[in-house]
């Protein structure tokens, strides 16, 4: 296969990266001090947790990953250790797998 | 390394499971075509998950780069808006502001955001970085070099894991009403667009639920200066 495919992802994602660093240093200046831009990765987060659990390519989707992710939520609540909260949701959803 | 350290260990949680995920990118990327040493530098260089899994499984079934880049691209326009965010914490000289923009990606975002100081932000941030790149890499060459065969994430329930992992790392930055409000928004936009746009779409366009958080804290800015 050539190369330009490879060189175009490449290029492309690293001019991604850096459009945002540089977009961040600019607008710096113009936010204020009690929120800073980091309030925007809330809902992005946010959306990435909801779409990774409730969705399989462009339809939504309810199976094994929603009761992991309940389980995480409670383990969360708990303020269970972090690697406790990772084996705990993948466990269950390969559990569940398994039984259906 | 002192594992009694949350970071390091958090770090290195991520850094397994991402590494798993490797594998599959560098079967999936060899089986599309791409020789071990492209799908290689593609981790390296493009260093960008789900765009590299999309992409390579577009080019597999033919759709060619005219086809492939643009729904790469759209999963990777995210790393715009963590960048973004990031500013304070991809600090130091320009080269290595440079370098920390490669490894802006969900999950040293996430372990950034989730430290309660601007030190332990850039820590877990380059720790994380570390750990994924390492993972990341390696997961590709085994996966590049070991080709099918080697079983699916999801028996392990791996898929299910990075969402908890992610609300983890959220939990910490959703206090106070605003937060919560943004975070709802979010996941309101996200599953309104799932199905009616291409994949990636929904995930940028909800960050527009922090939109009303920031117009309501610069109003207040310049009732202050007043």
């Amino acid at each position: 296969m050539s190369w330009w495919p490879v060189v175009a992802l490449c290029a492309s994602a690293y001019a991604l990266k850096a459009l945002g660093l540089v977009l961040g240093e600019r607008l710096d200046r113009e936010v204020s001090e009690r929120w800073s831009l980091q309030v925007v990765v809330v809902p992005v987060l946010t959306a990435l947790i909801v779409i990774q659990t409730f969705s399989t390519g462009r339809h939504y989707a309810l199976d094994a990953r929603a009761p992991a992710l309940a389980v995480a939520a409670v383990l969360v609540w708990r303020k269970a250790p972090f690697v406790l909260i990772a084996v705990a949701a993948a466990s269950t959803a390969a559990l569940l797998r398994v039984v259906s | 390394m002192y594992s009694g350290d949350p970071i390091v260990r958090n770090a290195l949680s991520i850094g397994v499971a991402t590494g798993v995920y490797a594998v599959s990118f560098g079967v999936l990327s060899v089986a599309a075509g791409f020789s071990v040493v492209q799908t290689c530098v593609m981790s390296l260089v493009c260093f960008t998950g789900a765009s590299q899994l999309t992409f390579a499984s577009v080019i597999g079934a033919g759709g060619g780069i005219a086809g492939a880049l643009p729904p790469a691209l759209l999963l990777a326009g995210r790393n715009t808006l963590y960048a973004f965010s990031l500013r304070g914490v991809l600090g130091g000289t320009a080269s290595k502001r440079a370098l920390r923009a490669q490894v802006v990606v969900d999950e040293t975002t996430a372990m950034a955001h989730a430290q309660p100081t601007l030190a332990a932000k850039r820590r877990a941030f380059d720790l994380t970085a570390v750990c994924l790149f390492t993972a990341w890499n390696l997961g590709t060459l085994v996966g590049a070099l070991a080709g099918r065969g080697l079983g699916n994430p999801r028996d392990y329930g791996l898929d299910a894991m990075f969402p908890a992992v992610f609300l983890a790392l959220l939990a910490p930055q959703l206090r106070g009403r605003d937060a919560v409000r943004a975070a709802l928004a979010g996941a309101l936009i996200a599953l309104a667009l799932v199905t009616i746009t291409p994949a990636g779409v929904p995930i940028i366009a909800s960050a527009l639920g922090a939109v009303p958080v920031l117009l309501v804290a610069g109003r207040k800015r310049k009732a202050v200066r007043r």
